[in-house]
């Protein structure tokens, strides 16, 4: 491995070559265009802190639902798509809570405040339990069939909750502020930060008295604390408890584990509840971060966070964690910097152009050994 | 009872209660078929006067009933059924049983209008030998595909209620041939009776001047019909001398604008510009981007914010929050609806006495698109031809002339464009569109 890594290697510097000249030539067209990228920001610096703001704001969302896709590769080597759809739950399920304590019409922050932590709890035990129940249901009876068999299956679960959450936005008895338009359209997460914060006679951008003409709302502030705070506890759960371990080793060798006596099916389940739990947490999150909720917005949070699990190296904790973030910096870069209309194709060239550098991901791949 | 009819009828209830369910508080789509069954199991009663011959005439839409859109198709749909019950589902003096479907040109794996669906619709339409008008589409990307499959089958007559891309009849003189690309017989065959955008794009440029702006950021969904206006909205724009800071395409799937909306904000030598036009429909995340622009660049008075019909719609308002909304501005070809003439008013009123209040623009258009097959079919009927042959019916559509419709006294041109040229411009005003003015 050592003697490989001191080796000049001509052919990828010859690609690193080949993209630095097809970034310089057709770069200008997708807006790419170097000298006007520096000159932007060097007339308004404090923007990109802002971009950087926004940037790690998303990449916080989006990493904390890689980490539910990168944790069930890990251990089943299953990308499960129906979780960018327990995401979506996660938001609904928060919202509802909220509407039915009455939460969304309260001005009195100390209401607000338990509101939105019992919103957490609920949407995290709920996504948590469902992420477990579509373990049960479509995945743990297809373990040991042919790999496409789970992943139609996971396909196929992610249309039903797909259209749970289309009907549940149908519902205005439970959230009058649905309205008469049908579940198909998208419906408002009320800002409760920033209800909160008028209640409390404060300004929701916490630089407001800086000066300075940047925004860092509690918004992003919520988003990326509560972020690093699920982050650290997972990390520490998986390294240091029993049940962690235990989780470790299904990943590295299933059979293994089992000869052990690890009980297989309870750590797998344990994953997922993990994993759903995230989801739901991060519901809340985007929920109050985007103050949308929209039975469709799981498709492409998924999508992202997938590929940023994927970026960091599946199956890899910390690495989805780096793709997250690293997603969400590239997208808030290029829609400040760039035409917005490129920034999916940039993100995706991104990965490409990684996964061709570093095929196991950026951090490697942490999968079981085949037997 | 027969066995196999009852487990049709049941499959049929179920898939309409199940519809029900993720669907608006309306009648689901899904039960027209069901009820225009009724008069075929019968048979069409025999007419001794009748001159042609009896039998059915089929009449499809095709239209996105998955998704946002949905809250705009399902009055649409309402519409078009209620003219066929005001005709008692027959024609030509009882002659020709009328028949209905109300078909989903939209998936659940897009969530919007699918070309993969539309494709299929038009396919399946031109196949079955029984149908010879084809109502749609609402979006103009989709019409794209299915104009050239129907022209080449008949030509099956095709009336859109919706789209209003000008390119779809009318010659682009930078694009040469792409109009013309649509119509492999060389015989036009698809009519609207809603304005196109050269028309929309053009007074809402002039619009956004009269509300005092002078930049103006343009912002668009990509598709079609989005991109399309915004293109139109720009050229105008840059014509009557406002300036116009930029134009990008947005992804309509993002989970958020923001960032975006921080580059607008000071796009303009350090400042926002005056006014944002996005060419968009509803379904391409147009609330999200108006909450990221609220919350980036203040509230609709200080950037004024103004889009066309796409987000001309209920959906658009409940999906931003009343008081995001607030003050947002969408043009809609017509006049408003207390506005229309005496036959659009009764419309309204049969409407509203039937489905409930009606808010969304375009149901009057699909009421008049019905109206127009119907007055095709009696044409070729009086003319003595035979309504089964679809060329005839096509003909027919295209022959209309100072008709006298729910949309006042108007004619088709060779484009198949209808002489209909007023825009109405209305404004978020506590929750709901209210009009606040028509212009040409």
């Amino acid at each position: 491995m050592e003697i490989t890594r001191k080796r000049f290697n001509w052919r990828r510097f010859a690609i690193a070559a080949l993209v630095l000249y097809i970034v310089f030539l057709l770069g200008p067209i997708v807006g790419l265009d170097v000298p006007v990228v520096y000159a932007a920001i060097k007339a308004n610096p404090l923007q990109l802190v802002q971009f950087l703001i926004i940037g790690i704001s998303n990449g916080a969302i989006i990493a904390i639902i890689a980490l539910g896709y990168t944790m069930v590769y890990g251990i089943i080597e299953l990308i499960n798509f129906a979780h960018g759809d327990v995401y979506m739950i996660g938001v609904f399920t928060s919202l509802t809570v909220l509407s039915v304590t009455g939460t969304l019409d309260s001005k009195d922050p100390v209401k607000i405040v338990f509101g939105l932590i019992l919103a957490l709890v609920v949407s995290i035990v709920f996504c948590a339990f469902l992420n477990a129940t579509i373990e049960r249901l479509a995945y743990r009876r297809l373990r040991n069939a042919p790999r496409l068999a789970p992943l139609i299956s996971a396909i196929g679960m992610s249309f039903i909750i797909e259209n749970i959450g289309l009907m549940w936005a149908a519902q205005a008895w439970l959230v009058p502020s649905f309205g008469t338009t049908g579940g198909a359209s998208q419906k408002v997460f009320p800002d409760m930060l920033g209800v909160l914060f008028k209640s409390l006679g404060w300004n929701i951008n916490l630089l407001a008295s800086s000066g300075l003409a940047l925004r860092l709302t509690i918004k992003d502030l919520l988003v990326i604390v509560l972020a690093v705070v699920l982050m650290t506890g997972l990390y520490l759960f998986v390294q240091r408890t029993k049940l962690g371990k235990a989780m470790r080793a299904t990943a590295q060798n299933r059979d293994a584990a089992k000869m052990l006596g690890i009980n297989i099916d309870m750590v797998i389940t344990a994953t997922f509840l993990i994993g759903g739990g995230l989801a739901g947490a991060a519901g809340l999150m985007a929920g109050l971060y985007n103050n949308t909720a929209w039975w469709f917005m799981g498709f492409r949070a998924g999508l992202q966070s997938f590929t940023a699990a994927v970026l960091g190296g599946i199956g890899n904790i910390t690495g989805g964690m780096l793709g997250g973030f690293l997603i969400g910096l590239l997208a808030s870069f290029s829609d400040g910097y760039l035409n917005a209309r490129w920034t999916n194709a940039l993100v995706f060239a991104t990965l490409v152009l990684i996964l061709l550098f570093r095929p196991t991901g950026l951090l490697g791949e942490q999968t079981g050994q085949k037997a | 009872m027969n066995k196999r009819l009852f487990a049709l009828l049941s499959v049929l209830v179920l898939a309409s209660l199940m519809l029900f369910a993720c669907g608006p508080a309306k009648p689901a789509a899904t039960e027209a078929p069901v009820e225009t069954e009724a008069p075929v199991v019968t048979e069409a009663p025999v007419v001794t006067e009748a001159p042609v011959a009896t039998g059915t005439l089929k009449i499809v839409s095709s239209l996105p009933m998955t998704g946002s859109s949905l809250t705009q198709t399902q009055t649409i749909v309402n519409a078009m059924q209620l003219r066929l019950e005001q005709a008692n589902y027959t024609a030509c003096g009882g002659a020709f049983t009328l028949e209905y479907e109300a078909w989903d040109d939209a998936s659940a794996a897009l969530g919007k209008w699918d070309p993969a669906v539309e494709t299929e619709n038009a396919n399946k339409a031109a196949a079955d030998p029984a149908i010879i008008a084809y109502l749609g589409t609402f979006n103009s990307g989709a019409a794209k595909l299915s104009i050239p499959i129907l022209n080449a089958a008949g030509p099956l007559t095709m009336i859109s209620p919706a789209n209003t891309n000008p390119g779809l009849t009318k010659a682009d003189k930078d694009l040469p041939g792409v109009t013309d690309s649509y119509y492999p017989t060389g015989v036009r065959s698809y009519s609207r009776v809603v304005a196109a955008d050269d028309i929309q794009g053009k007074v809402a440029a002039n619009f956004v001047k009269s509300l005092g702006a002078a930049t103006v950021y343009i912002l668009d969904d990509q598709e079609l019909y989005g991109k399309g206006v915004a293109d139109v909205f720009e050229a105008t724009a840059k014509e009557i001398g406002l300036t116009v800071v930029g134009h990008e395409g947005i992804d309509p799937k993002a989970a958020d604008y923001k960032a975006l909306m921080t580059k607008i904000s000071t796009s303009n030598n350090g400042a926002a510009p005056d006014a944002i036009y996005v060419g968009m429909v509803v379904d391409n995340n147009a609330s999200q981007l108006l909450k990221d622009k609220v919350a980036i660049m203040g509230d609709n008075t200080v950037v004024k914010y103004v889009g066309p019909d796409g987000i001309q719609t209920q959906a658009f308002i409940d999906g931003a929050g009343a008081d995001v909304a607030e003050g947002a501005y969408a043009s809609v070809a017509g006049v408003a609806l207390d506005k229309l003439p005496p036959a659009g008013l009764q419309f309204v009123k049969d409407y509203e006495a039937k489905f409930g209040p009606l808010t969304e623009p375009y149901a009057v258009y699909g009421y008049e698109t019905m109206n127009v097959a119907l007055k095709a079919i009696e044409d070729v009927c009086a003319a003595g031809g035979n309504p089964t042959d679809r060329a005839a019916i096509n003909s027919a559509v295209f022959a209309i002339q100072n008709f006298d419709g729910a949309l006042g006294t108007w004619s088709f041109d060779a484009n198949g464009d209808a002489s209909l040229t007023d825009m109405t411009f209305y404004q978020v005003q506590g929750g709901k569109y209210v009009a606040v003015g028509t212009f040409k």
